[in-house]
């Protein structure tokens, strides 16, 4: 079978700021995903259920917003594949599947475009161009949504698959301020600055999404990508990552509270939380640093305009004629630095400051997981401990002559059983969950970030390249004074 | 920054004039004590001498006392700076503006420029007292000054009326009005720049900060994608570093030539102005004087008229020397802010040319990082 999308392509025409270069050597063996393949789906259908409590714990704060009827994954294979044009897909089996999530080269481009009005709603065009995944329908998508569709989203994906350990990326946060400027058109330089960064978060939120292999599978994000209409949330309170890192924070506290203390078998889990916990207050630390050279650099890009408005004035009361064109030059030299000094303090924005942004709420998503692992294993304990009341009590029971009622203790303990098994193997998947999707996340974490700091030092190098240019002029200018 | 003499004059000064230098700035108790370096015009040997701003002022002084040069009051005065202390006062750190900065680097710079003002003026450096400044093991300046007898702007009561008073000759009425105009632009300027120069400062210290935090991100360990995170934080500390070196680089360079220039060209104006307002000072005496010997009665006609002779004697020296100086000023200022901003586009060129290849050496580095 040649499987088409397994070959390198080379990079789409790419629209969008976010591409993900495909460098790899080949399909990566990492340890981590070792486990058999067949594994991980024959779990899926027993991931989500809808009687699921963590479910529960999820939603109970606040509104609930509508949410789509949960499917279970494997319902992502089947109606889809008789669409595709690929008829490689039909003889797939879950082998392929699993290889190709963890082949890095990655086929899909996506990019938020500015708002537009449509009616009354302010929607984002979303545009994707893919290559070669068969997964999905068409190569290019154009699809328009509303901020609340994203969040949608998100609550939809988190609400399936945070409590099984996956890190589901965080939606960007609502801003009321911000929202209200753009509504009522406000044409400055405040709003525009709000609507970049807007659509730059929702860029980054939708490739951090598809990104993940389990989650690009999601019928809700196939929807959500492809779909000309999107069904409407019903309660537009949508959950925003804000409202999830206060139930994240809310679940913990149960956590906290119910006092778990948990017998940690693996000091994996132990140092890895501690690791994260000293990585959120480092990366907290690094973002004030960022916003605070960015503010600096927006003050001096102001303080250099000043500079040569007065340059400029000089320039005017200057009789001596080559004095004044040399003045007059030196203003131009730092208009044209004001200008620089902004596209810098940009790139120290989108490139840093939002990074380390993202990461800290990312964090926050990763600290949500393994609190939910905890639940799982007390709810696995508790299970257990119920078994064992229930056990009593049926000892106790064969000493009386209520056969019917011994009868029902030995099936409920057959239940229970039952019960005590599915919580242990839960609690067993969902650390294997963690662990890989640890592994994936501090993999992400390096890409990201070099592919952040090469774009920041190419827009530097170019920066300083336009630098010399106008001190070239500047020289010239001035040497015939 | 140097201004010759074109001609060469008879000077009672021993020592040569464009290159004195300050070679060191000491701190002595509550004074800052500055090493005056010379070189003797006849044979080999410097003259090494400490000086502290008591001392600067008695020389200034000094120059402002000579009540029997004709004209003196028409000399544009080189600007001495504000005093300076070891821990000197917020309000005056900020009227020095770029003086304050970089250690009293500028400030030696200004303190220097000063001396080779006085040394190389026609009128100036004959005073006895350049010499004895200049050469003297011991400080001079244990006597006290007094106030100079000069009508500081700032001082006259009527200063603002006296400062309007319509001029009988275009070219100073013209000189003047551009003074007025330069004065203010050229203040603004200065002190554009000087928020300029802050703010870059402000930058090397947040990019000093983010590389130290990055350093703190380094997370032990075997695991690939830890050491991995490890380097990214490391190599971007470099980064950081080098952005903070570059920004610093820029700032030095703004203050060293462009600031500095544009500092003295400020002071410059300051006493230009000043001297101007002394000649119009002296106008409006000698309108006084030919009222007074107009309208005097023959009994006190004759002392009247002696004033009256006396005070345009007075003006016309200062007017003559105003204008000889005026017109010297004009030529020497141009080249003066000329050379400042060549020097500063050269510095910064330099400067960028760096960075621009640290920068790319630094992409390098990232663009071949492969992580498995």
């Amino acid at each position: 079978i040649t499987c088409s999308f397994y070959q390198k392509s080379s990079q789409p025409a790419s629209l969008s700021t976010e591409d993900v270069s495909a460098n790899t050597n080949g399909p990566n063996q990492d340890a981590l995903f070792d486990d058999d393949p067949e594994d991980l789906f024959a779990e899926a259908t027993e991931e989500v259920s809808l009687d699921s409590p963590e479910r529960d714990i999820l939603l109970s704060d606040g509104p609930s917003p509508a949410i789509t009827p949960i499917t279970p994954p494997t319902s992502v294979i089947a109606p889809r594949i008789g669409h595709t044009h690929d008829d490689m897909f039909t003889h797939s089996s879950f082998d392929e599947i699993e290889e190709e999530e963890v082949d890095d080269s990655f086929d899909i481009n996506i990019s938020v475009s500015d708002p537009e009005k449509v009616g009354e709603y302010v929607v984002h065009p979303v545009q994707e161009q893919k290559t070669s995944m068969s997964l999905f329908k068409q190569r290019e998508f154009s699809v328009k949504r509303r901020f609340s569709d994203f969040l949608g989203l998100h609550s939809k994906l988190a609400s399936k698959y945070l409590h099984v350990g996956y890190i589901v990326p965080p939606a960007p946060e609502k801003s009321i301020v911000g929202m209200t400027k753009v509504k009522v058109g406000k044409e400055d330089q405040s709003s525009n600055e709000f609507v970049e960064k807007r659509r730059s978060a929702l860029e980054r939120y939708l490739m951090r999404t598809v990104k993940h292999h389990i989650l690009l599978k999601d019928p809700d994000v196939l929807q959500f990508l492809e779909s000309s209409e999107l069904p409407r949330a019903v309660s537009t309170q949508a959950l925003s990552s804000a409202g999830l890192l206060r139930m994240v924070n809310k679940a913990a506290d149960a956590v906290n509270k119910m006092t778990i203390k948990m017998n940690e078998s693996d000091a994996w889990f132990e140092e890895k939380q501690q690791h994260f916990e000293s990585l959120d207050v480092q990366l907290r630390k690094l973002h004030i640093s960022v916003e605070s050279l960015v503010c600096h650099r927006k003050e001096l890009s102001v303080n250099t305009a000043q500079f040569a408005k007065s340059a400029a004035m000089l320039g005017n009361s200057e009789d001596h004629t080559a004095l004044s064109r040399a003045l007059s030059q030196l203003a131009e030299v730092e208009e044209k630095m004001d200008q620089l000094h902004q596209d810098q303090a940009n790139a120290d924005f989108y490139l840093f400051s939002e990074l380390l942004g993202d990461y800290v709420r990312l964090l926050a998503a990763v600290k949500g997981v393994f609190d939910h692992r905890i639940k799982t294993w007390q709810k696995w304990q508790d299970s257990q401990i119920l078994l064992q009341k229930k056990r009593e009590a049926e000892a106790k029971l064969q000493f009386t002559n209520k056969s019917d009622k011994l009868q029902q203790a030995k099936d409920e303990i057959k239940d229970m059983e039952g019960r005590v098994q599915q919580d242990e193997r839960d609690f067993e998947q969902i650390s294997r969950t963690i662990r890989k999707e640890v592994g994936r996340f501090e993999k992400e974490r390096v890409k990201d970030f070099k592919t952040s700091i090469i774009k920041y030092l190419e827009s530097l190098v170019l920066t300083q390249q336009q630098v010399i240019k106008s001190y070239f002029t500047f020289r010239y200018v001035t040497a015939s004074v | 920054m140097m201004m010759t003499e074109e001609n060469e004059v008879e000077s009672t000064l021993s020592v040569c004039g464009h290159n004195i230098q300050i070679a060191e700035v000491l701190k002595d108790g509550e004074m800052l004590s500055f090493l005056i370096v010379s070189q003797k015009l006849s044979g080999t040997g410097e003259y090494h001498v400490h000086r502290n701003y008591d001392d600067f002022e008695w020389l200034q002084h000094n120059l402002f006392c000579q009540e029997d040069v004709a004209g003196i009051q028409g000399v544009i005065f080189p600007p001495l700076p504000a005093k300076a202390q070891v821990n000197t006062a917020a309000k005056v750190m900020k009227q020095l503006g770029f003086l304050s900065l970089g250690e009293w680097q500028p400030y030696c710079k200004a303190l220097e420029v000063f001396l080779q003002q006085v040394a190389a003026h026609s009128i100036l450096s004959k005073n006895k007292a350049v010499e004895v400044f200049l050469t003297n093991p011991d400080s001079p300046g244990k006597q006290k000054v007094k106030k100079n007898i000069f009508n500081r702007l700032s001082q006259a009561v009527d200063g603002m009326r006296k400062e309007g008073h319509k001029d009988v000759d275009d070219f100073f009425q013209t000189a003047r009005d551009h003074n007025l105009v330069l004065t203010n632009c050229t203040k603004t300027v200065t002190e554009k720049l000087l928020e300029v120069v802050q703010t870059e400062q402000k930058i090397a210290v947040a990019c000093g900060h983010f590389s130290a935090a990055l350093l703190l991100c380094v997370e032990p360990g075997d695991d690939p994608n830890k050491q991995a995170f490890s380097k990214v934080c490391v190599k971007l500390s470099e980064v950081f570093e080098s952005m903070k070196k570059s920004t610093t680089g820029v700032s030095e360079n703004d203050v060293s030539t462009m600031g500095l220039g544009l500092d003295l060209e400020s002071r410059y104006q300051e006493a230009i102005k000043e001297m101007l307002f002394r000649r119009t000072c002296k106008l409006v005496e000698l309108e006084h004087a030919r009222r007074n010997a107009e309208k005097a009665k023959p009994v006190k006609k004759a002392a009247m008229e002696e004033l009256r002779k006396a005070a345009e004697t007075e003006f016309e020296d200062i007017s003559r020397v105003a204008k000889e100086e005026i017109t010297r000023f004009e030529a020497v200022r141009v080249k003066m802010l000329q050379q400042a901003m060549v020097q500063w586009c050269e510095k910064q060129l330099l400067t960028a040319k760096e960075c621009a290849d640290q920068f790319t050496q630094h992409l390098e580095v990232f663009r071949g990082m492969n992580f498995k």
